[in-house]
């Protein structure tokens, strides 16, 4: 299908080069404009469960151990022991070498059906020799990820090494291969606030896409600006335009900094109103989040009882 | 198959805002019945409800509105600009405070969407008095002269689309520059005006310096013809903003027009396509395309045609059409069933002179005055629709392959209002600008208002600026 686009790095980056540019002010304008839509009642509660089935419940800490993993998939598994009712997240995201304890923590809590997520090539600068970030690609996948959360090569993007980065993507995407025959799902992250423009971020979008994601996401969350409702709107368009031109239908991930019910309902309009019925799911579109889950679940417990609870009537990971 | 996510009603309460049984004219700081005692009805568009009745000003009330601005003048205009800086200041804010009541009104009264009197009317009325009323300690250093004197008494008429936001750029001017004003409202948007003598009352601007006279058109021939007022200020239709010159000329009125326009919104090839496609929805459907400076005619470069009318298309299906006290409304009512025929009978004859003809698939509510948003496709120069002022939901598309073919189709057109470029090579913005005869060219957005920047056209679009510096001119004697 687009074979001609990545036939040589001067074909990339003309192809690149040739999308529609991106109007900053307009593009901030809409994503504004989207975030006043007013969720009530019945769409509030069906976007709050949506919203906890699309997390990808994260802890990405030097401090990690086991017990603060196994505690994350236990809440992940069941979000509100108060109400069994409210959805299991869609997966718990780790450093690879908490993969094993994170799915035999999920397995043993009943959550045979979340998925491991695995942050790997370096995370998150990702600087560092691409054999390495294989292996720690290739390692995560053998602890049992089902999916990749790969960091793309800012340095090399910015320099307008674009064939380089494609290559890395797809040479990862490969070492997401399992020995089952199926492959871990491929998210690319691009770390949106070092690429700096929307520009930047729609071509990183194409080179993802062509390269072979499965997903894009915004950013590792480890930067100043991470996912923004701008940001994510010009990932969302782009996806879009892909499949309406032959492509693959492709996720889209935005992580760091959505922390609120508000935040993750403002996304989740901006889904609807640019892509649809088609990418809202938890297989079209997750949030990488920490803290999202709580205010998510204090929502959902005042939409049921009618009053505010607080911090103490919903765990603590 | 209807959408998984659905918004559940969120409508803005009505409750928030109280409607009178009846309202007076308000003259000379008070309010009063007509001197024959007629009335009429005001009507809500998207329900035909009536909301009130409103008092119909004949000839002598306007004798009595015009006579109370003329003893108000000598003492209005007598204190110093920093004095009347202070009640356009306690206007602004009492404006600021009381816009949630505000915007619910307008939106009943007028049919226009709850998202935009909050987010758009609102705002700039606000904002339209905060500026003028820094300028009016400062009109010596306006650059017309060391001191400027104001005109007197102006006679200002205005229409019914934005209601409240064309009272702001008439009545702020005109008191900072220290003339006092006898305003007429649209017959069928009467409500916003009269609250605002309420916040005149409150914030104790001196009786005579704002009068108020609700009628339809017989009210405001009788007060451009007055011959006691020194200025005439009119927002509306061309046809009746000739009727508005020929009754001034000869007479010593100073006299300005902001009047109708068909905006070409030009779309090259290397645009920003998802910013374009908002603003071609923000240019022709905000307000139900009622807006003189909407962009109404796309002229749009052959090679992305295609590409571009899919995107739009798709854009237009996630238009949300109904209940304009809906916070989740995009497109509200038609203003009245006059208007609503305007608009069939222009879009008849689009159809009839073979333009095809294009909606997505929307529910419109049975009662009230709607109009589905359109697009028409294969428009070419010659017809009725590329050429008059539908004033509604409706874009005629057109095609040009070079820029100078875009900017003489943008040209060829009795208006010059208002014009849009869209791409990303500022030096093709530049060079177009330059050439289009249109009051406002917006560059990448359209539809975008500022009280710092004038507005105002060229050609039969009127004559005059309003806002910004050269805006002071109209309400100065220079």
């Amino acid at each position: 299908m687009f074979a001609d686009a990545t036939a040589s790095d001067t074909a990339l980056r003309r192809f690149l080069h040739g999308l529609p540019g991106v109007d900053a002010v307009g593009l901030e304008a809409r994503a504004a404009t989207l975030g006043t839509r007013s969720i009530k009642t019945t769409a509030k509660a069906f976007a709050i469960d949506l919203a906890i089935s699309m997390i990808d419940l994260t802890t990405l800490e030097g401090a990690d151990t086991p017990g603060k993993v196994r505690a994350l998939c236990a809440k992940g598994v069941v979000p509100d022991p108060t109400d069994r009712t409210a959805p299991k997240v869609a997966a718990i995201c780790v450093y690879p070498d908490m993969v094993a304890t994170a799915r035999q923590a999920l397995d043993a809590a009943g959550g045979r059906d979340v998925h491991v997520a695995s942050v790997a090539t370096a995370f998150p600068a990702g600087r560092a020799a691409l054999s390495v970030k294989l292996a720690d690609t290739r390692d995560a996948v053998a602890a049992g990820a089902d999916e990749i959360d790969m960091v793309i090569d800012r340095g090399a993007f910015l320099s307008g090494r674009y064939m380089q980065v494609f290559e890395e993507i797809r040479a990862v995407k490969e070492a997401c291969a399992r020995e089952d025959g199926e492959d871990a799902h491929l998210k690319v992250i691009f770390e949106n606030g070092e690429l700096a423009t929307y520009d930047n971020v729609r071509r990183a979008s194409w080179l993802a896409m062509l390269a072979g994601a499965d997903f894009i996401k915004t950013s590792t969350g480890k930067v100043a600006v991470n996912a923004t409702p701008a940001n994510t709107l010009v990932m969302l368009e782009a996806v879009r335009d892909f499949r309406a031109a032959g492509g693959r239908q492709v996720g889209v991930k935005p992580a760091g900094g959505i922390r609120t019910a508000k935040d993750a309902i403002k996304y989740l309009v901006l889904v609807n109103e640019t892509l649809g019925d088609d990418w809202l799911h938890p297989d079209w579109f997750r949030f990488g989040a920490s803290s999202l889950l709580g205010d998510l679940l204090m929502q959902r417990q005042k939409l049921t009882t009618g009053r505010y609870s607080g911090p103490d009537y919903v765990t603590v990971d | 198959m209807s959408p998984i996510f659905e918004y559940a009603p969120a409508p803005e309460s009505r409750a928030v805002v109280d409607i009178a049984p009846s309202y007076g004219l308000f003259v000379d700081g008070e309010f009063r019945e007509a001197a024959d005692g007629r009335v009429f009805k005001t009507v809500s568009p998207s329900t035909e409800e009536v909301l009130a009745e409103v008092a119909h000003a004949g000839a002598e009330d306007v004798d009595a509105a015009v006579a109370a601005a003329r003893r108000a003048f000598g003492p209005w205009s007598a204190l110093p600009g920093s004095e009347r800086a202070k009640y356009l200041f306690r206007i602004a804010r009492i404006i600021q405070e009381r816009s949630r009541e505000l915007a619910v009104l307008e939106t009943l009264d007028n049919g226009k969407p709850i998202r935009e009197t909050r987010d758009v009317d609102l705002p700039l009325v606000a904002a339209h008095f905060f500026y003028h009323a820094g300028w009016a300690d400062k009109l010596s250093h306006a650059g017309f002269g060391p001191d400027p004197r104001p005109l007197g008494v102006a006679g200002q008429v205005i229409p019914w689309n934005f209601p409240l936001l064309m009272l702001a750029w008439k009545i702020a001017p005109a008191l900072a520059c220290g003339n006092t004003v006898v305003l007429k409202p649209a017959e069928t948007t009467p409500l916003s005006a009269l609250f605002f003598a309420d916040v005149c009352r409150q914030a104790g601007l001196p009786k005579g310096v704002v009068n108020i006279l609700t009628g339809d058109g017989s009210t405001g021939a009788a007060l451009v013809a007055h011959d006691g007022i020194d200025k005439v200020a009119f927002t509306g239709s061309t046809a009746v903003g000739k009727r508005i010159a020929r009754t001034v000329a000869g007479t010593a009125k100073r006299l300005t027009l902001e009047l109708g326009g068909k905006g070409a919104n030009i779309v090259f090839d290397d645009a920003p396509i998802d910013q374009a496609v908002e603003g071609i929805v923000n240019g022709i459907y905000f307000n139900q395309g009622q807006v003189c400076c909407a962009g109404s005619r796309l002229l749009v470069q052959e090679s992305v045609h295609d590409e571009l009318m899919e995107a739009l298309k798709r854009r237009l299906a996630t238009l949300r059409v109904g209940d304009p006290l809906d916070k989740n409304t995009d497109i509200g009512a038609i203003n009245s069933a006059e208007q609503l025929a305007r608009i069939t009978e222009l879009v008849d004859s689009g159809e009839a002179e073979g333009a095809v003809r294009w909606s997505p698939a929307c529910e419109l509510p049975e009662r009230g005055w709607w109009f589905a948003p359109t697009i028409f496709t294969n428009v070419t120069q010659a017809h009725r629709i590329a050429r008059e002022e539908i004033f509604g939901p409706v874009l005629s598309v057109l095609t040009f392959r070079t820029p100078d073919e875009a900017v003489a189709k943008a040209n060829n057109s009795q208006y010059g209002l208002s014009a849009g470029v869209w791409t990303e090579k500022g030096s093709r913005i530049l060079a177009v600008a330059d050439k289009l005869r249109a009051g406002v060219v917006w560059a990448n957005t359209f539809n975008k208002f500022d009280p710092t920047s004038p507005f105002g056209g060229y050609k039969e679009s009127g004559f005059g600026r309003e806002g910004g510096r050269h805006g002071l001119e109209a309400y100065l004697d220079v």
